[in-house]
């Protein structure tokens, strides 16, 4: 209950917030027609390329697809390993 | 002057076009416009026994189409108004029987006599809703405050601004405000937000829709405080083009109309 939920300060997101940000990520997959797959194979490659040349933690590399009004973009977060000073 | 061509779509199916449809153009012709509606929906006729006319079919869309009666023969009037005419569906025909161009030169000879041409498409992105979106000078889409069928408007309206119909009206049907408070139901806020679309009317869940749906007599008839046959009569001022306020459907005001309606049952 909601009211259980604001006295005991449950964490739990309300359905409506859920619903809303899985209907903007689909529909900005939707929109652009690119699916979640292609990003993944687009990751794939992109980690490939990149560990040729630096030290990178595959697991960690994330590409999504960023959606405004006006512009989509392809956003990608590729963390370098920590490396210890030369 | 032409009369207007508004079309009634939503891709998602079971989201209340054909109720909006009938409520629409009864709330328009209670305004005293000339109005006929379309039921564009062949193999799946509906809109005549929403709007309680169905015992009265002889000819349909199809016959007009195929030139077997004439346009006027197909045009059942609605006794209760002075100018509302209804052109039913073929139920045992299928889409193709009928294609854009048909439906471009039919509305072109309805729009002289007529100030409103209301289609009620088929759910889809087919050929029934490219028949029914062709002849449009505005499209209205209906959807629901659920996931599937925000995401089927959003397609929709992708595709109408890619044949310059767009980007429509937007119509938030089956509201529940209760629901909307507890955060368990989407707002007009948040729809509105997900679709970047203008709303031209919001109408809230109520069991009334259903009752008048059984009996065959469109809720916007009923100017005796349903609150979902009043948001009904202000998408009609609206696409007449006045500036009418969202009804306030927040649970409070809610909750004072039902203890208004259980006093005045008493």
């Amino acid at each position: 209950m909601s009211w259980l939920n604001k006295i005991f300060g449950s964490k739990e997101e309300s359905s409506s917030n859920t619903a809303k940000a899985r209907l903007q990520m689909v529909l900005t997959h939707d929109r652009s027609d690119i699916s979640p797959g292609l990003l993944e194979l687009i990751k794939n490659d992109i980690v490939a390329v990149i560990a040729q040349h630096l030290a990178i933690d595959p697991d960690s590399v994330e590409v999504n697809l960023d959606q405004t009004a006006t512009q989509s973009r392809l956003v990608a977060q590729i963390p370098l390993q920590p490396q210890s000073r030369k | 002057m032409s009369g207007k061509v508004v079309t009634i779509t939503s891709g998602k199916g079971g989201v209340g076009k054909t109720t909006v449809t009938a409520n629409l153009s009864t709330a328009l012709a209670m305004l005293g416009r000339r109005v006929v509606t379309i039921d564009a929906d062949i193999g799946l006729r509906n809109l005549d026994v929403v709007m309680g006319l169905e015992n009265r079919i002889v000819y349909d869309l199809v016959d007009v189409i195929e030139g077997r009666c004439k346009l006027r023969q197909a045009m059942i009037k609605d006794k209760r108004h002075p100018d509302l005419y209804l052109i039913p569906a073929a139920q045992t025909r299928d889409k193709m029987a009928v294609s854009p161009s048909d439906m471009v030169l039919l509305c072109d000879q309805l729009r002289e006599e007529f100030d409103y041409i209301i289609i009620d498409s088929p759910a889809g992105i087919e050929r029934g809703y490219q028949n029914a979106v062709a002849p449009a000078d505005q499209v209205l889409i209906v959807t629901n405050p659920e996931v599937s069928a925000v995401r089927d408007a959003d397609r929709v309206i992708g595709m109408l601004e890619a044949e310059l119909k767009g980007p429509g009206q937007l119509i938030l049907n089956r509201l529940k405000p209760e629901m909307v408070a507890r955060g368990d139901m989407l707002s007009l806020e948040d729809v509105v937000e997900i679709l970047a679309i203008e709303v031209i009317g919001v109408v809230p869940e109520e069991e009334s829709v259903l009752v008048s749906s059984n009996r065959g007599t469109p809720l916007a008839l009923d100017t005796n405080g349903s609150v979902a046959g009043q948001a009904f009569r202000n998408i009609a001022l609206r696409l007449e083009g006045e500036t009418v306020p969202f009804l306030d459907l927040s649970a409070k005001n809610r909750l004072f109309t039902r203890f208004r309606d259980w006093i005045n049952g008493l």
